[in-house]
């Protein structure tokens, strides 16, 4: 058990700078989601805290001790891979004890600790096997089973559902959720998938092109963005952004209309999720139906703000029916609006 | 029902394989052929009549003490062969896997040998090792190791399995460069992470998952000590001295070309002709089996 310190970390390729003076704490036991679009540095972040990518700037503090230069095998982590990373030659069995054996761990100890750990995975049957006679989540399974074993200080998962089909996913997030909770390890999460990242993370760092966006828990992230980045991020679809006028006590779109909200006067960005959007008749938002999605549970009307090319999704409970073209109206509670400097993109207050 | 494309019947197709299919007669076929009918024939030693003797000149052969010496030394040369540039290549190649910059012009520079024809690889070897001229028995000297290959037979050996060996180590290298690369790198790092250090990464995961391609080079590093070390032993000893480093395929040519004995060399060759096949055959039978990541 352990807690990571990040203090003003920086990897650089050469002069091209990837990551950018990350700072973060992460306590002990806590389960932290590093979420953000492909190539945004989530994975070489990971795998700087692994050793698998040297350090350019900063220091990894993992339990208050500097691990800038020890090896991956002196950190005492483990970590699942993406594709699984297992022994292809050996047996599932011989998979998961090799950390141990390496570790010159008595035989009985290695036989008590692999069976107990392909019980809690359910994978005991599969322990004389190969890689190869595996299916994918049963692989995904061993590949956990390994990690458990070493009964490491953190566990580190790089993108370990991504290769899993949609149902078997959402079932091995909530069983990894409920590993983490059981064992009580410090665990480090990289995914791009933002669902997985809410359901999974205590807390979340929302990276983007090398910065932190946001390091907070999943509904500080999805109450209070602090970045258009971050609003348009997490919630699904992603939230509005209407360029908007404000003079302290009400607010002016792009089309003219008008809604209360108060706000420092000047350009702003407004930020409204689709699920926010509630009908009414003379509400002040205005979209142009251009297509929906009938999703069963609620329906997606997808369009412009009436007047302008300002693109925006309303999402409403059950079905609605709407002919395409139609205007509908909408209103928001003044709490669900959420106002960013148009220049920084940052949140304003 | 099972449905095929038909194409009318043409002579296109037979003309497409045809030059093919003529040089594989002319230069495999036919020669063979001959060789096989070679040897059931005695000539008489002024070479004016041929009789015909069935299996008379293996059984000869078989009875040959020299024969027989010159088989052993073949297994012995090949195995020295074979494990010399494999263990060499093996070593470079883990190296080269390492190396990020300027690997290319490690790998490109490390091919050349195999691009020497083996007779200029074997003249190479005669001028470092002369003993009157060459710079290696000068050093050899300092170190109280009296080289004389024209003399010594382990040492001209020694010779043959050098130069052999290195000639045969630029190929070697790039099945296993290529064989290391294909290993995906989450695996070594898997590794890395269960705190295997790299002498213990490289037992444990790279060697065997390369062991097809180990299987493979040994098969073909085989067939080339056994049939195309010709060049090399001929520039270097010529067989000698006395018929110390005559293997197989040289005594074919001594026996035949020099000792006029036309029946007993066509039936040596023969017999490397099916050696050949075996390992071929053996080749295509095992070395399909692939590695699954």
């Amino acid at each position: 058990m352990a807690s990571i310190t990040l203090k003003d970390l920086v990897k650089a390729y050469g002069d091209t700078e990837v990551l950018h003076h990350i700072d973060g704490q992460i306590a002990d036991g806590e389960f932290v989601v590093i979420v953000g679009p492909s190539g945004c540095g989530k994975s070489t972040l990971l795998r700087m805290i692994a050793g698998l990518e040297t350090v350019t700037g900063g220091d990894i503090q993992i339990a208050d001790q500097v691990v800038n230069d020890l090896e991956p095998a002196d950190r005492d982590i483990a970590m699942v891979f993406q594709n699984y990373a297992l022994y292809p030659h050996m047996t599932v069995r011989e998979n998961m004890a090799y950390g141990l054996k390496i570790r010159r761990i008595s035989k009985a100890e290695i036989n008590r600790r692999v069976e107990e750990a392909a019980d809690i995975l359910e994978i005991r049957p599969y322990l004389e096997r190969k890689p190869r006679q595996l299916s994918g989540g049963q692989r995904q399974r061993v590949a956990m089973g390994r990690a458990i074993v070493r009964d490491p200080q953190v566990f580190l998962f790089d993108e370990p559902l991504s290769n899993l089909d949609a149902k078997l996913r959402v079932q091995m997030r909530l069983e990894i959720r409920k590993l983490q909770q059981k064992l009580g390890v410090t665990s480090i999460y990289v995914t791009h998938d933002q669902v997985e990242a809410m359901t999974l993370g205590d807390r979340l760092m929302v990276l983007n092109g090398g910065y932190v966006e946001q390091f907070g828990t999943p509904i500080e992230l999805y109450d209070r963005p602090q970045s258009m980045f971050v609003g348009g991020f997490i919630g699904s679809p992603a939230m509005n952004f209407l360029p908007a006028d404000a003079d302290g006590a009400t607010i002016t779109l792009a089309n003219g209309t008008t809604l209360a909200g108060e706000v420092r006067a000047g350009a702003v960005t407004m930020g409204i999720r689709p699920e926010h959007l509630i009908r009414s008749e003379a509400g002040p938002v205005r979209l142009k139906v251009q297509m929906m999605e009938q999703l069963g549970a609620n329906t997606l009307l997808h369009g412009v703000l009436e007047g302008t090319q300002t693109e925006m999704v309303a999402s409403l409970p059950g079905h609605v029916t709407a002919e395409l073209g139609a205007v509908l109206s909408f209103e928001a509670a003044a709490e669900t609006l959420h106002f960013f400097a148009p220049d920084t993109q940052k949140r304003i207050e | 029902m099972l449905k095929r494309v038909h194409f009318p019947s043409s002579v296109l197709p037979f003309l497409l394989v045809a030059p093919q299919i003529i040089v594989t007669v002319v230069f495999f076929l036919w020669p063979a052929a001959q060789a096989i009918y070679q040897s059931f024939l005695i000539e008489d030693a002024f070479g004016l009549s041929t009789e015909f003797v069935w299996f008379e000149n293996f059984e000869l052969l078989f009875a040959d003490a020299h024969y027989l010496d010159s088989f052993w030394r073949t297994l012995f040369f090949s195995a020295a062969v074979a494990l010399l540039s494999m263990s060499v290549a093996l070593i470079l190649a883990g190296f080269a896997d390492r190396i990020v910059r300027g690997a290319t012009a490690y790998r490109t520079l490390l091919i050349w040998p195999y691009a020497v024809a083996p007779v200029l690889a074997g003249a190479l070897w005669v001028f470092m090792f002369n003993p009157t001229l060459g710079i290696f028995p000068y050093f050899l000297d300092m170190l109280g190791v009296d080289w004389n290959h024209y003399l010594n037979g382990s040492q001209a050996m020694a010779l043959v399995i050098f130069a052999a060996a290195w000639k045969q180590i630029a190929y070697n290298f790039l099945f296993y460069l290529a064989a290391m690369q294909s290993i995906p790198l989450s695996l070594i790092e898997a590794a890395a992470i269960d705190g295997a250090g790299p002498v213990r990464r490289f037992k444990d995961f790279v060697f065997p998952l390369i062991s097809p391609t180990t299987f493979f080079l040994l098969v073909i590093n085989a067939v080339y000590a056994f049939f195309d070390t010709f060049g090399i032993i001929h520039a270097i000893t010529q067989g000698g001295p006395a018929n110390s480093t005559t293997i197989l395929v040289y005594k074919v040519f001594n026996d035949g070309f020099v000792g006029l004995d036309l029946g007993g060399s066509a039936a040596q060759s023969v017999i490397l002709m099916f050696l050949v096949i075996i390992m071929t055959v053996v080749q295509f039978r095992y070395v399909e089996r692939k590695v699954e990541y």
